[in-house]
Order: structure tokens, then C-alpha cells, then sequence
């Protein structure tokens, strides 16, 4: 004797919250009828197991019908099949699109291709995350990347438009598709430390900052590419080390506006070339793509372990980037204003954020 | 040539890839109406094609206009091989028909395939421009409005209620045709859909034409159904009410609110005024001329409009056969008047071949008297012999009518035409002259057919079986003969004459008259009943194995099995409805579907609990052995748990029955049996109620005996149902007594489930167990699903069982679910109300014109039987080691007393309802609001014939769809739950779809009819038939808190009807 088929259909789609994320977290029926017998779902109604089975798979399969919808969200807003509410689309939007950062930290710079598909095992047990969910997460970015890879216009819009996400997860969304556009390399061990809201950052910060569509807000705008005038342009920044007197000068107008004001004033002075060296000649290198990729690791090697090594705190590396921008301004020869601050704001405000432990 | 049919393609969206290289598709439309058929220009690779072609023009006979339905086929364009089709969209373009309905039909419509569900949309405009035909031999019958409202559509007021009218029209079923063996399914699929939808509208331009004969301009209730009966055909049939109706202007709308919840709760405040006040010779209060010369040309209903004429009708010829249409002459002296009106009342009636009606609420003062369900079952065996066409050679074609339905319609309306006789004379036998809540179903299983035909006996008032009555009285209660709260609850037929043993009792709201003990019914609760505390959910369900035979043998077989099957089931609902402490059953509907080795019955109603009818009494358990001790123990347990149980129901129904009703109840006549109020036609004699008599609530009691097998199954039926859980209520009928305060949150739903039963050797105890199981598994499914509307009602529950293969039992479910408040603020309204009803008083007391006979003879008192002994016999009664069959305790607890009348005449116990609270409504209000983002218009569905706290300001037509579904890829779309889920929901879907488009925004009175699931696992391969039916209606949202109070305000309705 066995229920041999067993379906409910809502005029209106009934879909509880809580079911449709151990569905997105991609547990098995059985596994979230478990979790939600610990819930304390057959409290309700004194509910019996094969009712709490019922429920499950029922809308387990509801939110299997909806899943190619949500490929397309525009679809689910109009399309005929489901009517659900506006605050439901919504919800059930949002929640497809949200994903688990560690997962996409993983991912993140990646290529989003079959090759990184299969991968997908490798970090579904690394993170504890289940494989279908990867999947699911995996696959949402590369639609995403997909959609607006070719569009023109702001990329956070872009994303915000296609996929009627809030403006929170669109923006991470932006970060994704910027850094697997760019391929950013973020694996190596040295970076592990990183967040993937750190690097979520980061990227917001040359979107908005080193792009086409940073300076220009034409039409035209591609948001995905880094400038290539001002990357090329920053190869003039090497005047900074490369002319000994305005090295020299530099570091005395930063020592002077420093003096007192750091706990680590005399391996600031000491290290002072090296770092100043190190800042420049990352610019300089953005023009080689394979070294844009490089961007984030080389920041962590030249510039955030070395401070860290010498215990700096984080007001003093704030105060010396501050001081080290401003003061290059001062420097006689020097006529790059524009070109230095455009790039010493974004990295500034980088190393901030991946200053930590 | 009165029509001219106009379509526009507009354009196209989410279409399905159908280049695979592309991914893209080159999609054009086929625009197709009757033979003619136009093209669209392809749009080439495009997911989104946008048409806009030029407007297609068919210029056709109105007939066709009824009977067609726009074809709309998508196709991809494929320059080397054939085009592929994408899919089909059938428009009904009855609607556009009348001038009341919709006047365009524009929107988006899913593209369906039989094969693949929906795959894209499209967007149509249609428009028809008809041309007036005043033909009187037209065969067209435009402009008559069909509901399936089974009461009169809210914005309509009745002028005249003409009567029953019912068509069938037979084909072969192209699934059985030779050429199946060579088309696709697909192909064999779409001639099918296409069939039915050229039959239903065959079949509904036929009744249309019945009604103009009658003088109608509308059919209510109309009830169509398919029987599929396999080789030997198709049978498409169809009952309905004609009705002359009227748009009432805004101002009018008043009583036709009835149906709203917030108009409701004026009903039960009523009762204590009139027990009192209800004037037994109400003549003296004016000489009125009851009928009023008629405004509209009269119709007189002496003639018979079925096929068959009213030769059979000679047994009623003591009736004066006098023309109706002689309202006005009607004299003005009080005696004669009252004699002739009761006669005309009868000859309106009787002349009419079936005197039918298949509403289940009436306009107030209409239902006079209910006596109690009666029904009829046939089976019959569905022969070949009438079927010309089959494996001959001639050229399949659609609606061949002259060749393949010469003799077999006959047959079908044979079969049918016997069985509304059978009721009619049932209804005749229990004294009454007409049958309301008539409904007619078939179960099919092979070669064997179970006809059946139930609804209810009742007297009604004659005047609304003619013109113009309705004017003075819609407004005011009319109810002449009886106080209205339970008027309809006195028996109609004479207490010495009684068509069966019955125990009758003094009413006990104006204890004028004799009510029966309990009171069953195929309707709904009237809008002015009487109702203490709330009504509940009752189902009884039986299985019985049955051999497994062929032909006649099997025919015989399942005859001989139906009486005790409904017999059985019978007693499960008395039992049950005591259980719950109650003493009323409406809406009852039994179902009995064959299948090869089973039969399975399913009877669900609603129990109320009726002021009127006396109180219920227990359920007592007796022993055949009562000498051994262990087995009276394990009697006197259950017993306990029965007292328990009854205990509890009452204080969750809120069945407070106040002391003073409890002590009047009582029967001066010692008529100890509890009789079935189940009229049947296989009517047996067996009686395992024993005549014991033991009082649970100082009453005769209903007695069990748990030696018999059959008892001990009751009783396990009785005991396993489970109560509905805290915040839930649960009823089949249109409203739930007891709640009146809804929000606007309603939640229709479909629920399937199909139970495989492995066990080949099963004992009908077993196979009961698991029947009910199931439905009780089911019901529980429904309670956790919906929790998050509590506190709800799920209303209108219709169970749908069928036994689809050897050993599967399917179950279908369709209600709607909706929310109330918690809070009833009803004292606030209880002044306003107590006015409005002694207004309402004053103004029936002019309306008076006649008493019938019933009422004269209340007038007498009744005698008071013995007064003592009957408070010691309850005790004993209840003391569980009683000896059962002692006989001096059965005749004590029949002697009870009556108290004195003027004890009960003041009983206010009674709920009454009111608006909700004002935060509560607009949160609920905002919840339903719908953002500015969402392209897709919002539509509500539901089985009941109102939305809670809206209005509906038009009906735009009736939605009458039949879908097939196949698939060969059975696993792949998820197993045989998650096609039948899809296509359920593709089917909401397309329903929503046509109703938008109509330009409406809900469809009320909806219902599945049909849900046939067919599967072959092994070959991957499922296929579902669904039909649907509902009006499409516009509603507005009450905005104000005064609209949910009939009483204090009309709010004008936004008319939007075309000038």
C-alpha cells in the first residue's frame, strides 16, 4: 500500500521560506523532512511524518517548476504558470541569487567554465556546502557573467536590471563578474586571509574608480574593463623612484608630516623606499594583463606583509597612505596629480580593507 | 449571416527554441474559426515574435459562433520539412455573445501542447460584431447568460424562476476511433479537445434555446458533464435553471448580497423576535393582493419542454390544471385566495414534466418547506450496438450528428428521464412538489455505468415561478407560512400519512409546527436558518469489494451491492452528525464510483447544528453478550470515549444548548427508530439499529451493537477521524454558520492523491480502514499546508473519488481556503440589527398574504405528554454497566417532557457575526494589493459564488475548459506527481489566462468536474484529462468599513457595464 501520487496546487503558489532554503542548500527530501522535524515542524497540527513528507516534496517540486523561471527572473515576473505575489517573487529571487561566501570566495577569479565546473566536487567538500547547492551557485554566476559580460552601462544597474536583485547582493554580484572578467588571481595561499567580502570591496572600488565608466558616464560605458588609457598612463608614476631627488623628497615630506604621529616612525623611515618602490612598480605593471591578475597578491606581498611584519598598526598604515598621497602633491616635478590620486585612492582604500589578520 | 468574427495577433513571448542550431524560432500563427482559416507572416528567429497582423475577419452564422471555438495554432516555420507546431489556444467566444457579458477579449493566453503544457504565450484580441436576428426559427440562441453560480448571481435579481432544463448530445470518442491507430497522440489529443469543445457548445446553444422557449434569459446552475464511456461514445450533458434575470441597478443590490459574508449575520438575530411574533393568521394584517399584475409579458410554464411529454403526469391530476399566467385575477378575499394560490402553487409545479431546480440557495421566502434528499441510482450496461461508426470505413468527421446520434441520444435520455421520474415521485411520496439541489453524476467503469440523481424534496413559494412577485418582496422577508429562521425545517407532508416512519417533533423556534429529528439535504444552509453554534466537515466512506465480472453479471452484481452500500453509508453520517452533536446535513453529496473489484462511496456534507430541530441524542454501544464481564467492560469503554468525544465536538462547534432547550426537546411520540431520511431507491429493510433506547443527552439514544462486524466498522470510522485542529474549520457548503467576519485572504486549491493498494487479498474491513485513511491523511495534508491562514474555514470541500485502475483509489480535492477574524465584534452590530429586523417585521407582516396549511395546524397545541420520570432515566442511562436491553429503561427514556412553549421562546444563544476590525481589514487589504512591478494581473479563484469583502459589479461568461495532457517521458517530468502537478497548475494557469483576458479578475463558482489520470509506468507514459468550469466575474473591494453592513449602507457598485 503506497501513496502513488500525492500533489497540491495553489491558485495561489503556497511556498514556505524556510522549505525553500534547505531546497536552495540542496538537501534531499528526506534530509529536510529531517531538519524540519527538529525544527519542531510537527508541533504544528501535531503533523505526522508522511504530512511534514507531503509538504516537502510538493514544494520541493513547486520550486523545481520555478527553477527555469528564476534562470530568466524577468520571466517569473510575467510569467502565467505560478501566480505568486510581488513580495514572493522577490523573495524567492533574491534567495535563488543569494550564495554562501566561502563558495565564492573559492570561486572567485576563477574562469566560470565547465573546467571549474568540475572542480565544483572538490569544493563542495572543502567548504561543507552541498554539491547541488555549488551547482546552483556556480551556475548563477555564470548566467550572470553571461547576461552582462557584453552589456554597456554600469555594471551594479546591469546586474540590478537583469536579475531584479537588491542592491546589496547586485553589487556582489558586480564584484564576481569583475573578477572573473579580469581573472584576478585570489587562490594563492599568501591570499587565503581574504575575505570574500574583502575582496567584494576591493573590486567595488575599481569599478567605480579605474574603469571606463568611472570617468565617463557615456552610453558606451563598458564597466567589466579597466581603462586601458590610465593603466598605460601609470607607467609615468615611475618617476617616483626612478628620480632619486623626488624619492628623497618624498620620503622627507611624509617623514615630516608622520613624526610623532605613528607608533612605527623609524621602520616606516627605514622601509620607506622599499614600499614607495613597491606601490609604483605595481602600477607601472598594470599594463601587462597577466599582472593586473597579480594586483591583489602583490599588495599582500610588497606592501601588506611587509608593514605587517614590522607590527604596524592599521591607523598608522591609514595615516602613512594618507600622507604618502598627499605629499606627492608637494613634489615639485612631479606632474601625474590626477593619474596619482585616481590610483593611489583605490589602492589605498584596498590595502585598508585587506589589512587585517 | 448575423456575425462577424474579428481576431488581431499581437505578438508572442517565452516561446520555446525550436531551432536547436539557432536556438531560436521562426513562429507563425494559424488563425483558425470553423473552416476558414488565416495566416500570420512568419517572424523570423525570435523568442519573442511580435505579429501585429492585420484584424482576421470570419463572417459567420451565430449558430456556429455558439458552437466553434477560435482555434489559435503556433508553428515554426521550417522551409525543408513540414512546420512543427508549438501549440494551440482555444478561445470560447461565448462570452462576446451578449451584450452584458465582455465586449473584447484581449491578453495573453499560455500556448498549449497536449504533449508538452504550456510553451510561450501569446497575446489575441477578438471582437464580434453581431447583427440582430429576430428569426423565430433560429437554431442560435445568443445572449442567453449561463452561470454555474448555483444561486442567483449577485448583481441579478430573479424575475422569474421558470425551471429545469437538461440536453445531452452523444459522439464517438475519437480515442476509440480506427484512425487513432495512425495519428499521433498528439493529433488524437487535439481532436478530442476539440470535440468537447464543440459539443459543450452545441450543447449550451440547445439549452439556450429551451430557456428562450421558456421566456429565460439566463441559465443558473448550469451543470455540465462528460461521461467518457469509452468505445460506445462520448456523452456530453448538461442541467441547469432557466431564469429570467435582471441587472439590478446599484441601488438594488440589497438582498442579492446574501451571499456575502458580512450580510449574513442579520439572519440569526432574527429568531427570537419571531418565535414570538410570528403571526399565526397573517392574512389579518391587510388584504394585499399577493400577485401584482405582471410588468412583463407573462410565460406560462404548463408546457413541457422535455423531449418526452408530461403523459406521465396523470397522477397529479387532482390538481386543478389552472393557467398560471392568471396571477392578477388571483381574488382579493382571503379563503378562496389561500386555496387557489396553494393550487396554483402545485399546477406551476406539477405541470412541468420535472419540477427541478439545481440551485442550492434561494432568494429569500422562495424555499417554504425542506423534507429531505432524495435519490435514485441505475445501473446500466453501456452497449455497442447504437454505435454505427466504429470500424467502418467512412471518413472520420467531426459532429457527424445525423449518422451517429440518430438512436443513442435516445437511449441516454431514456436512462436519465427514468431516473428523474424515480425522484420525482420520491419527492412527491414526502409530500412535496419540487426538487431543489438536483445534480446528476455518472461513475463509469468497462462496459458498467452507475446513474444517479439526487437532490432534495421541498415546497416552494409559487410566486416565484412567475412574473414581476419578486419587485415588492426581494426586500423584505416573504417567507408567508412559517417564521423564517426555521420555516423551512417544518415537514411538509401530513404527520398521519407519513411516507415512512418518522419521529416528529414540536419545532423549536415557534413550536407551531412538527420538524423531524434530523434533517438532511442536498442544498445550502438558507441565509436566514437558524444555527446554533458552527458546522463542520462530515464524510462517511466505505469501500466494498465487489468479484470481478463482466456484462450483465456485473451490472447485476453491482446492483445488488449499491442498497447496503448507501444504506452504510447512511448510518456512518447519522452517526457521525451525533457525534458532532448536530442535527443537520446540507450539501450532501454521495458518490459511489465502480471500479472492476471495488465500489467505493464517499458522502460528504456539512453538519450544522439547527435551533429548530431538536437536540441530538447520543450514541449508545450495546453488547450481545452482556453477561461477560471484560467484554462490558471494553463496551462500557468505548462508550466513554463516544461520550467524550460528543462532549468535546460540542464545546469545539460551540453547540451551547441552553438548559431550557434541552428540556423541550423531547418527543411525545413513542416512535423509537431513527429512520433514514435517505429517500432511496433501492430502499431494504435491514436494521442493525436496534430499538433499544438508551438517553445520552436525556434523549433516545442511537444504539450500536459491537457484536456485528458492520458496527464495530462504524464505530471504528467514528472513532479514527480526527478533529480538525485548533483554527481550522471545515465545511462542503457555500458558508461556514457560525463565521461571517472573513478577510479578503482566500486560497483555492487542488489537491490529488492517487493510493496504490498491493495487498491483493483485502477484507473490506481492511481496504474501509484504508479508504479512510487516505481521506483523513488527506484532509490532515490540507490543515498543514494552509496553517498559515489560520484562523480558517476551508469551504465548499469537494472530494472527487474514482477507482481509475484494479487496485488504485484516487482522490481529488478541490476547496478554497479563507480566512476570518478572530475577534467577533458582534455586540456592536446587535442594536443596528435588532432594528433592521423589527423593520423587516413590520414590513412582512404587509406581506402576509397566505398561510399554508402547515401553519393552520401548529396553531393547534401540541399535547404535553407525561412530565416526570424521564431526569432519572438519564442517569441510569449513562451509568455504563446498564443492562442494555432492559426494558424498562428504554421506556422511560422515551417518556420526556415538554415544557411549557413560553420557556423557549426567549433562547438567545445564537452567534451573530459582524464586520471585522478595522486594522484587521486593511492589513489584509494591503496584502492582497499588488506592486506596480508585476505585468500579470492578479486572479482570484474559488468555488464559492462570492469573493469575502468585495463586490462583484459583472459576470462576463462562463469558463467551460477541457485539457488533455500526455506525456511519453513520464520519469523525466518528475514521476506521475509532478506531471499531473504541472498540468494542474498549466490548467489554473489557462484559466486565469481566458478570465483576464475576458477583462475580469476572478472566476467564482469554479469547480474541476473531471480530473481522469491515467498512467502506464512500464512504458513511461501518463495521460490526464481535466475539465473546469466557473464564472468569470469583475469584483471591487469594499473600500469602506460600511459596506460590510447591509444593513446601514448599499455601496453603489462601479458599473462598468457598456452603455
Amino acid at each position: 500500500m503506497s501513496v502513488e501520487l500525492d500533489v497540491f496546487v495553489g491558485n495561489t503558489t503556497i511556498m514556505d521560506e524556510e522549505v525553500y532554503q534547505l531546497w536552495l542548500d540542496g538537501y534531499t527530501v528526506d534530509d529536510a523532512v529531517a531538519v524540519r522535524m527538529e525544527g519542531g515542524a510537527l508541533q504544528v497540527f501535531e503533523a505526522s511524518m508522511e504530512v511534514l513528507h507531503s509538504d516537502t516534496m510538493d514544494q520541493f517540486r513547486t520550486f523545481q517548476m520555478c527553477e527555469r523561471l528564476l534562470y530568466y527572473p524577468s520571466k517569473l515576473t510575467n510569467q502565467l504558470l505560478f501566480q505568486i505575489p510581488p513580495q514572493k517573487q522577490a523573495m524567492l529571487i533574491e534567495r535563488y541569487y543569494e550564495f554562501d561566501s566561502t563558495f565564492a570566495r573559492e570561486v572567485l577569479g576563477k574562469k566560470l567554465s565547465k573546467g571549474t565546473k568540475k572542480d565544483l566536487d572538490d569544493i563542495s567538500t572543502k567548504t561543507g556546502i552541498t554539491l547541488k547547492s555549488c551547482r546552483r551557485q556556480f551556475d548563477n554566476f555564470k548566467r550572470v557573467f553571461k547576461v552582462v559580460e557584453e552589456l554597456k552601462g554600469p555594471l551594479v544597474e546591469n546586474v540590478q536590471h537583469h536579475f531584479l536583485l537588491s542592491d546589496a547582493l547586485a553589487r556582489d554580484y558586480a564584484a564576481i563578474v569583475f573578477f572573473a572578467n579580469s581573472r584576478f588571481e585570489t587562490g594563492k595561499r599568501k591570499l587565503q586571509y581574504l575575505s570574500f567580502q574583502d575582496f567584494a570591496f576591493c573590486a567595488g572600488q575599481l569599478i567605480s574608480n579605474w574603469t571606463v565608466g568611472a570617468v565617463d558616464n557615456m552610453m558606451e560605458d563598458m564597466d567589466v574593463d579597466l581603462e586601458k588609457d590610465f593603466l598605460h598612463n601609470l607607467k609615468e608614476l615611475k618617476i617616483l623612484i626612478n628620480d632619486k631627488d623626488m624619492l628623497d623628497q618624498h620620503r622627507n615630506l611624509v617623514c615630516a608630516q608622520l613624526r610623532g604621529k605613528i607608533t612605527v616612525f623609524g621602520e616606516m623611515e627605514a622601509n620607506f623606499k622599499n614600499l614607495s618602490r613597491a606601490l609604483v612598480n605595481i602600477a607601472a605593471k598594470l599594463t601587462h594583463t597577466k599582472d593586473v591578475r597579480d594586483l591583489f597578491i602583490d599588495l599582500v606581498e610588497k606592501f601588506v606583509e611587509p608593514c605587517r611584519s614590522d607590527r604596524w598598526a592599521i591607523g598608522d598604515v591609514r595615516l602613512f597612505l594618507t600622507h604618502y598621497t598627499s605629499t606627492a602633491h608637494s613634489l615639485d616635478s612631479f606632474r601625474y596629480q590626477q593619474i596619482w590620486e585616481r590610483y593611489m585612492g583605490v589602492i589605498k582604500s584596498c590595502i585598508l580593507k585587506m589589512y587585517h589578520d | 449571416m448575423p456575425g462577424k468574427l474579428k481576431a488581431k495577433i499581437v505578438a508572442g513571448r517565452h516561446l520555446p527554441v525550436m531551432d536547436r542550431a539557432s536556438d531560436l524560432t521562426d513562429a507563425f500563427v494559424e488563425v483558425k474559426f470553423g473552416n476558414t482559416t488565416f495566416k500570420t507572416d512568419v517572424f523570423p528567429k525570435s523568442l519573442n515574435p511580435q505579429w501585429n497582423s492585420e484584424w482576421f475577419k470570419f463572417e459567420v452564422d451565430d449558430e456556429d459562433l455558439q458552437d466553434e471555438p477560435l482555434q489559435i495554432t503556433v508553428l515554426d516555420h521550417d522551409t525543408y520539412s513540414a512546420n512543427d507546431a508549438i501549440g494551440k489556444v482555444y478561445i470560447d467566444i461565448d462570452p462576446l455573445l451578449s451584450s452584458e457579458a465582455a465586449t473584447v477579449i484581449s491578453g495573453w493566453f499560455p500556448i498549449y501542447d497536449t504533449i508538452h503544457g504550456i510553451r510561450g504565450e501569446i497575446n489575441v484580441l477578438v471582437k464580434v460584431d453581431l447583427f440582430n436576428d429576430l428569426n423565430r426559427f433560429r437554431q442560435s440562441s445568443c445572449g442567453v447568460r449561463f452561470f454555474c453560480t448555483t444561486s442567483i448571481p449577485l448583481c441579478y435579481r430573479a424575475v422569474v424562476v421558470h425551471g429545469f432544463v437538461e440536453e445531452l448530445v452523444v459522439n464517438e470518442d475519437p480515442e476509440y476511433q480506427w484512425i487513432d491507430r495512425i495519428r499521433t497522440p498528439r493529433a488524437s489529443n487535439e481532436a478530442r479537445q476539440r470535440l468537447i469543445s464543440l459539443m459543450s457548445g452545441e450543447l449550451q446553444r440547445k439549452i439556450g434555446l429551451k430557456v428562450l422557449e421558456m421566456g429565460g434569459n439566463a441559465v443558473v446552475g448550469y451543470l455540465q458533464c462528460f461521461d467518457l464511456e469509452g468505445e460506445s461514445g462520448l456523452v456530453v450533458r448538461a442541467i441547469g435553471t432557466a431564469c429570467t434575470l435582471e441587472k439590478l441597478s446599484g441601488g438594488g443590490a440589497t438582498n442579492n448580497a446574501q451571499h456575502t459574508a458580512n450580510s449574513s449575520p442579520s439572519k440569526d438575530m432574527k429568531e427570537p423576535v419571531f418565535g414570538d411574533e410570528c403571526p399565526s393568521n397573517p392574512l389579518s394584517s391587510g388584504p394585499s393582493t399577493p400577485l401584482r399584475a405582471p410588468p412583463f409579458t407573462s410565460f406560462s410554464p404548463s408546457k413541457s419542454y422535455s423531449r418526452q411529454s408530461s403523459s406521465s403526469d396523470t397522477d397529479i391530476s387532482l390538481t386543478p390544471k389552472t393557467g398560471m399566467g392568471s396571477g392578477g385575477s388571483a381574488g382579493k378575499e382571503a379563503g378562496p385566495l389561500k386555496i387557489l394560490l396553494r393550487q396554483q402553487t402545485q399546477t406551476a409545479l406539477e405541470q412541468r414534466e420535472f419540477p427541478f431546480f439545481t440551485l442550492t440557495s434561494f432568494p429569500q421566502g422562495f424555499l417554504l418547506h425542506v423534507a429531505g434528499v432524495v435519490s435514485a441510482r441505475s445501473v446500466k450496461l453501456l452497449d455497442r450496438i447504437h454505435n454505427p461508426a466504429l470500424g467502418s470505413t467512412r471518413s472520420y468527421k467531426l459532429l457527424d450528428w445525423s449518422s451517429c446520434s440518430a438512436d443513442e441520444p435516445e437511449t441516454r435520455d431514456a436512462w436519465w428521464e427514468e431516473l428523474r421520474q424515480e425522484i420525482k415521485s420520491h419527492a412527491r411520496a414526502l409530500g412535496c412538489h419540487a426538487v431543489v439541489g438536483y445534480s446528476e453524476s455518472t461513475s463509469i467503469c468497462e462496459e458498467v455505468c452507475i446513474l444517479s440523481a439526487s437532490g432534495t424534496a421541498a415546497v416552494l413559494n409559487c410566486r416565484f415561478l412567475q412574473d414581476g412577485c419578486l419587485d415588492v418582496l426581494s426586500e423584505h422577508r416573504c417567507d408567508d407560512s412559517a417564521p423564517p429562521g426555521c420555516g423551512f425545517c417544518h415537514v411538509p407532508y401530513d404527520e398521519l400519512n407519513m411516507p415512512f416512519p418518522a419521529q416528529l417533533s414540536p419545532c423549536c423556534c415557534c413550536h407551531r409546527t412538527k420538524v423531524p429529528d434530523v434533517l438532511f439535504t442536498t442544498i445550502d444552509l438558507p441565509t436566514d436558518a437558524q444555527v446554533t453554534g458552527k458546522g463542520c466537515l462530515i464524510q462517511a466512506r466505505l469501500c466494498r469489494l465487489k468479484k470481478k465480472s463482466q456484462g450483465e453479471g456485473n451490472a447485476t452484481c453491482i446492483s445488488n451491492l449499491l442498497p447496503f452500500l448507501e444504506y452504510e453509508l447512511h448510518t456512518q453520517l447519522l452517526n457521525k452528525l451525533k457525534l458532532c452533536g448536530m442535527n443537520a446535513l446540507f450539501g450532501l453529496c454521495i458518490q459511489i464510483s465502480v471500479g472492476e473489484n471495488m465500489l467505493v462511496g464517499l458522502a460528504s456534507a456539512t453538519g450544522v447544528y439547527l435551533s429548530a430541530l431538536p437536540s441530538p441524542g447520543g450514541i449508545q454501544i450495546a453488547g450481545k453478550t452482556p453477561n461477560d464481564l471484560t467484554y462490558d467492560q471494553h463496551v462500557s469503554s468505548i462508550q466513554r470515549k463516544i461520550n467524550d468525544t460528543i462532549v468535546k465536538n460540542r464545546e469545539l462547534y460551540e453547540i451551547h444548548i441552553t438548559e431550557v432547550a434541552e428540556d423541550v426537546i423531547g418527543s411525545p411520540i413513542p416512535e423509537p427508530r431513527q429512520r433514514s431520511r435517505l429517500f432511496r431507491s433501492h430502499s431494504e429493510s435491514s436494521d442493525e439499529l436496534s430499538e433499544l433506547d438508551l438517553s445520552h443527552g436525556k434523549k433516545d439514544a442511537f444504539v450500536l451493537e459491537i457484536d456485528d462486524t458492520d458496527a464495530v466498522e462504524d464505530l471504528h470510522s467514528l472513532l479514527t477521524d480526527a478533529p480538525t485542529p485548533p483554527g481550522f474549520y471545515s465545511c462542503n457548503t457555500e458558508i461556514m454558520p457560525g463565521i461571517y467576519n472573513w478577510t479578503s485572504a482566500i486560497q483555492m486549491f487542488t489537491s490529488v492523491r492517487v493510493f496504490r493498494l498491493n495487498n491483493a487479498n483485502l477484507t473490506n474491513l481492511g481496504l474501509n480502514k484504508i479508504f479512510n485513511e487516505l481521506c483523513e491523511n488527506l484532509l490532515k495534508s490540507l490543515y498543514f499546508k494552509l496553517r498559515s491562514m489560520v484562523p480558517c474555514c476551508l469551504c465548499r470541500l469537494n472530494f472527487t473519488v474514482a477507482v481509475p485502475e484494479d487496485e488504485l483509489i484516487q482522490v481529488a480535492v478541490t476547496a478554497v481556503a479563507m480566512s476570518f477574524h478572530k475577534d467577533q465584534t458582534q455586540e456592536a452590530n446587535k442594536a443596528a440589527q435588532a432594528h433592521s429586523q423589527m423593520k423587516a417585521i413590520a414590513e412582512t407582516e404587509e406581506q402576509l398574504q397566505f398561510p399554508l396549511e402547515l401553519n393552520a395546524e401548529s396553531a393547534s397545541p401540541l399535547s404535553p405528554k407525561g412530565s416526570g420520570p424521564q431526569d432519572g432515566s438519564n442517569s441510569h442511562g449513562r451509568a455504563p454497566s446498564v443492562d442494555y436491553s432492559s426494558f424498562a429503561d428504554r421506556c422511560s427514556s422515551w417518556i420526556e417532557q415538554l415544557r411549557l412553549r413560553a420557556h423557549t421562546i426567549r433562547r438567545g444563544s445564537i452567534k451573530t457575526s459582524s464586520s471585522p476590525l478595522p486594522e484587521g481589514r486593511s492589513r489584509s487589504l494591503r496584502s492582497t494589493r499588488s506592486f506596480p512591478g508585476s505585468s500579470v494581473s492578479v486572479v482570484k479563484m474559488t468555488p464559492l459564488s462570492f469573493i469575502p469583502g468585495a463586490k462583484i459589479v459583472k459576470y462576463l461568461g462562463i469558463i467551460n475548459m477541457f485539457f488533455i495532457r500526455e506525456t511519453t517521458s513520464l520519469r523525466e517530468e518528475g514521476g506521475v506527481s509532478g506531471f499531473l502537478h504541472a498540468f494542474i497548475a498549466e490548467v489554473f494557469a489557462m484559466v486565469r489566462a481566458h478570465v483576464a483576458a475576458l477583462g475580469g479578475n476572478a472566476v467564482v463558482s469554479y469547480s474541476m468536474k473531471e480530473c481522469v489520470f491515467m498512467e502506464n509506468p512500464n512504458k513511461n507514459q501518463a495521460q490526464c484529462l481535466i475539465n473546469v468550469s466557473g464564472d468569470a466575474v469583475i469584483f471591487t473591494r469594499e473600500s469602506d468599513q460600511e459596506g460590510h453592513l447591509p444593513q446601514t449602507s448599499h455601496p453603489q457598485p462601479t458599473e462598468d457595464t457598456p452603455p
